[in-house]
């Protein structure tokens, strides 16, 4: 036993070696932590607080639930009505709540949180409330007189689920469901806007990487393989937008493509078309894109040079003296190395145009409008928890193409310049 | 890029087409930015080169619209030119407010975020860091997820993070606060979201100069008898300086071009550059705005420059030749 002991290696002052250096570890590892905390408590309370706000706000409505307590209260007591057909005591309920809403002045609430599930109800709960201290009972009879729809087993399913505070509802909005008589359902052709505006954003995010993709892999080619003191000359051309204003890059597309623009001046100069067929290339779609495809265009340069510049050109020669024509030696031998940086900056490119406000809100008219201009729209109207909701829907899919990156990319290898 | 010596004459106008791709590429790329400056300086109220202009005629060009800069908000704008009015000026313009207002709030937010910035940098690149990767993923993601999501959550946030201005607290904190005593329409909230925003470009610039920082010489220092203070101020400090200046300066632009976070949490009193250039905009699209984009791509230019001349002192400090 004590030989076992005298065996063991101790430091200068006899404690244990093993024990000494794993004290030593994680000190070292408190103070490496230490120094992260103040930024990591500042961006938790700047960052992850308010996300984590807007998600509670993406669940959370309050405006029927606190203007209408009787009806909350007969809901929770009855959790197995009959949309279809309620009985008295809700109408009863119903009525009361109702006059109680005039004389607060909470209608506007409480139809605006009934509206978002049951669309068009704003005016019915106004007429309903303006009606309700006249009424007698029977009430069911009195208020179907006021206006029929107060039968609709949908507004009546609407109202119990308004009912609860807390609700995955605005989700379902958000994915184009609407509350029927029979229930959740998804909503008409011409209604299902939200997943349309999804999928047209990543469909023109898609259009825009690949275009970014296509400009950018001659360029950084070129920057590339070119002798060092050309090449840097170069890359201030392609820095100098990464650190011009965003609004000014904006500003002179919209100089350039509107119909009194430069480019339709010059297009009707050189006589290519009539003055009254001047193109219409701005406050559309096609003003989105080009701008867009502007502004990301320095963020597929930069991965895709970092990646080409490190390619051995003795590859391409090595291709070449086996006999390989030079397509085949672009398609077999170069293209398959500068994959990693295809994928960095496709990636990026990808991630920063579904998110992409600015651009399309000044530049995109009535078309050219992608889902955060929707989600910016929503808040404008102080529809705050549809707003979040499809915020909601936005980050998730951000984040999985964020953690994607991670994995392919690695976010340590994200550069600037 | 040489073409080889064995080229055939097909290979030929290809290497010769690929050269008026790329340079048609820059083109796209550089020309959007130099039309602002001749369109700036237009005598007529219109976005496009006039028949006068294209002519060179000198009647075309006038500096008409940096004098609405001046004048635009000024209660009397054709007065003498003395030096009451130029203090108005000062004082009361609309242009000259957004700017001074964009500057403090680029200036503070760049300090906060370089200083916390740099700080975790030195962290995130000791090799013990626990959740190293977690952590960084954390502090880069203000870069990727869009600016909208973070602008809602922010108005949600901020009007709630208040404090009763009558209250002991208030009154310290209150001048940082609304007259509400809350962060929305504030100028600290402002600050603070404009530093969120920057964080991920000062980690990254100060991370990446730290990756070529030879780590034995911290224990040399220490082995030399300098305490932890005097290890960063004479040495690890002038070895990352140039880092952290373009980490600095890629959050004062950030902040400076930054409009989404302005418009959902920001006040009257706190009207920014771009917030009144986006306004601008949408609303009538003056060539006032031509004047402004002028002057900020006047400021770009010469950031661009700084930051370029930083990268090579420090790459010639590592020892690294070439980019």
């Amino acid at each position: 036993m004590a030989e076992a002991a005298t065996n063991l290696l101790t430091t200068a002052d006899g404690r244990p070696l093993k024990a000494a250096l794993a004290a030593a570890q994680a000190r070292a590892r408190r103070r490496a932590f230490l120094l992260v905390l103040p930024l990591l408590l500042f961006v938790v309370l700047t960052f992850l607080v308010p996300i984590g706000y807007m998600l509670k706000r993406s669940f959370e409505h309050d405006g029927f639930a606190n203007s209408a307590p009787t009806l909350v209260n007969w809901f929770a007591q009855n959790k197995g009505f009959d949309p279809a057909n309620p009985p008295e005591e809700a109408y009863a309920a119903l009525v009361q709540d109702l006059a109680r809403m005039q004389v607060e002045k909470t209608t506007g609430q409480a139809g605006t949180r009934i509206n978002y599930s049951v669309p068009g109800t704003i005016s019915l709960f106004k007429k309903g409330a303006r009606e309700a201290d006249t009424l007698t009972p029977p009430f069911k009879e009195a208020l179907l007189a006021v206006d029929p729809e107060w039968g609709m087993p949908a507004l009546w399913r609407g109202m119990e689920s308004a009912s609860h505070v807390y609700t995955p509802e605005f989700y379902l909005v958000a994915a184009d469901r609407k509350l029927t008589d029979e229930g959740w359902a998804r909503g008409d052709d011409g209604q299902r806007i939200y997943l349309y505006l999804f999928v047209k954003t990543f469909i023109v995010s898609a259009i825009i990487t690949v275009l970014c993709l296509l400009l950018a892999f001659p360029v950084a080619h070129l920057l590339a393989t070119l002798p060092m003191a050309k090449s840097s000359l170069l890359m201030i051309l392609v820095l100098l937008p990464f650190w011009t204003s965003l609004l000014v890059r904006t500003t002179s597309w919209i100089a350039l493509l509107q119909e009194q623009g430069i480019v339709n001046d010059l297009l009707v100069g050189i006589g290519l078309i009539g003055n009254d067929g001047r193109l219409s290339m701005m406050y559309n779609m096609t003003g989105t894109i080009v701008a867009m495809t502007h502004v990301l265009l320095p963020f597929m340069i930069l991965p895709l040079y970092s990646v080409m510049k490190v390619i051995p050109p003795s590859y391409a020669r090595a291709a070449r003296s086996l006999g390989a024509t030079s397509w085949t030696t672009f398609r077999r031998v170069y293209l398959p190395q500068t994959l990693p940086g295809i994928a960095a900056g496709s990636l990026l490119v990808f991630i920063l145009a579904v998110g992409y406000y600015i651009t399309p809100a000044l530049v995109g008219g009535a078309d050219g409008q992608l889902i955060s201009n929707l989600i910016s729209f929503h808040m404008s109207k102080s529809n705050w928890s549809l707003a979040a909701a499809i915020a909601g829907m936005l980050l998730v899919a951000i984040l999985v193409l964020y953690w994607l990156y991670d994995r392919l990319v690695g976010i340590d290898r994200l550069k600037l310049g | 890029m040489a073409l080889p010596i064995y080229a055939s004459p097909l290979e030929r106008i290809w290497h010769y087409s690929y050269l008026v791709i790329c340079g048609l590429v820059f083109l796209f790329l550089i020309a959007p930015i130099l039309i602002v400056i001749p369109l700036s300086f237009n005598a007529e109220p219109y976005f496009s080169l006039t028949p006068k202009m294209m002519a060179l005629d000198p009647e075309g060009y006038s500096l008409r619209w940096y004098d609405t800069l001046l004048t635009l908000g000024h209660p009397t704008p054709d007065e003498a030119r003395d030096s009451s009015w130029w203090s108005t000026v000062w004082e009361r313009a609309t242009w000259v407010q957004a700017a001074k207002n964009s500057f403090w709030v680029g200036l503070w937010a760049t300090i906060l975020a370089t200083v916390l910035g740099t700080i975790a940098a030195l962290g995130l690149s000791r090799p013990e860091m626990p959740y190293r990767r977690l952590i960084m993923a954390l502090m880069i993601s203000p870069m990727i997820v869009p600016i909208i999501i973070i602008a809602v959550g922010m108005s949600f946030f901020f009007a709630q993070a208040c404090i009763d201005p009558d209250s002991a607290m208030g009154t310290i904190f209150g001048v940082f606060l609304s007259e509400k005593g809350c962060l929305a329409n504030s100028h600290l909230g402002v600050i603070m979201a404009h530093a969120v925003l920057g964080i991920p470009f000062v980690i990254i610039t100060v991370t990446a100069t730290l990756s070529g920082f030879d780590q034995s010489l911290i224990r040399a220092a220490h082995s030399l008898g300098a305490n932890p203070r005097t290890t960063f101020f004479k040495v690890i400090m002038p070895l990352i300086l140039p880092g952290v200046i373009s980490g600095a300066l890629f959050a004062f632009v950030t902040s400076f071009d930054e409009v989404v976070a302005v418009l959902f949490i920001a006040g009257p009193d706190q009207q920014t550059i771009p917030r009144q250039m986006f306004n601008g905009i949408r609303e009538a699209i003056s060539p006032a705005i031509l004047a402004v984009a002028t002057i900020l791509v006047v400021i770009s230019v010469l950031l661009l420059t700084t930051v370029e001349l930083l990268r090579r002192r420090s790459d010639r400090l590592r020892g690294v030749t070439g980019r």
